[in-house]
């Protein structure tokens, strides 16, 4: 028994171990990532599989039913909510264009016609605009005419 | 050996290790959340610190054996959903929808300045 309980209890501090190193990772990915989707891509890591494995840990070590069906709830609802609020998200990113376009490899969404190609508003300041040289006519343009 | 099955400098260093890599998580979130340029990387940097915290919390109460912590998880993780969802929808609610009705959204709305530039250069 005593054996047991001991294995038990390594196995639940190893996934405690694991959880918080998720959450270690996401801190580093969130600060050297460049632009919100890759950013949500590593801060996203803790939300799933360290929960999961931060609420296996602890079903193992706390004692009594309600802890446990409260953690396994916590859980089913962090699998329910990551995607949607995820989804929304880097849908309001790609569309403020808060994305790095040039380190995408497949743009589905991509449509150059209309005002969505024409270089305005809240981008970041590392964001290459969508079409350069159109751009920096654009500019120059507006600077002659401001002369 | 203690009752938990573990000696005790064990689960001290089980322990120290765990808050450290939870806490040097949560301070580099919150280096992002300082830091970045968009309200969005701020709404990401904010989902992943309340993340964290349920985390240490979590692994607070299982070190500890105490359950007394485990509902204030239920609401930490329904707090962080019902938080980036609103600010998704506001920030998304900025953006204007083109008049066609096609459901293609035309970007922000122009600034005072490139209204300005763009009545300048209609007359040429």
């Amino acid at each position: 028994m005593d054996v047991l309980v001991s294995a038990a209890d390594v196995v639940a501090l190893g996934c405690l171990l694991a959880g918080a190193f998720l959450c270690l990772t996401a801190g580093i990915g969130l600060v050297r990532f460049p632009d919100v989707l890759s950013r949500m891509h590593a801060g996203t890591k803790p939300q799933v599989l360290g929960v999961l494995l931060v609420m296996v840990g602890g079903a193992i070590r706390l004692h009594g039913l309600a802890a446990t069906w409260m953690l396994l709830l916590v859980a089913v609802f962090q699998l329910i909510t990551a995607p949607v609020s995820a989804h929304m998200i880097s849908r309001v990113a790609y569309r403020r264009r808060h994305v790095r376009r040039d380190l995408l490899l497949v743009d589905e969404l991509r449509e150059t016609e209309g005002r969505d190609s024409v270089y305005q508003g809240d981008e970041p300041a590392d964001a290459p605009p969508e079409h350069p040289g159109e751009t920096l006519l654009e500019s120059r343009r507006e600077d002659r005419s401001v002369d | 050996m203690t009752p938990d099955g573990m000696t005790p400098d064990g689960m001290t260093v089980v322990a120290v290790i765990a808050h450290a890599l939870l806490g040097s998580g949560a301070l580099l979130a919150l280096l992002r959340l300082a830091r970045g340029p968009s309200l969005l990387d701020r709404v990401v940097a904010t989902d992943t610190l309340l993340v964290i915290i349920s985390a240490s919390l979590a692994v607070h109460a299982s070190l500890e054996r105490d359950p007394t912590v485990v509902p204030v998880l239920v609401v930490v993780s329904l707090l962080a959903f019902v938080g980036s969802v609103s600010i998704a929808r506001y920030v998304g609610g900025m953006l204007l929808q083109s008049g066609t009705g096609d459901g293609r959204d035309v970007g922000l709305a122009g600034t005072g300045e490139q209204r300005g530039a763009e009545d300048r250069e209609a007359p040429r």
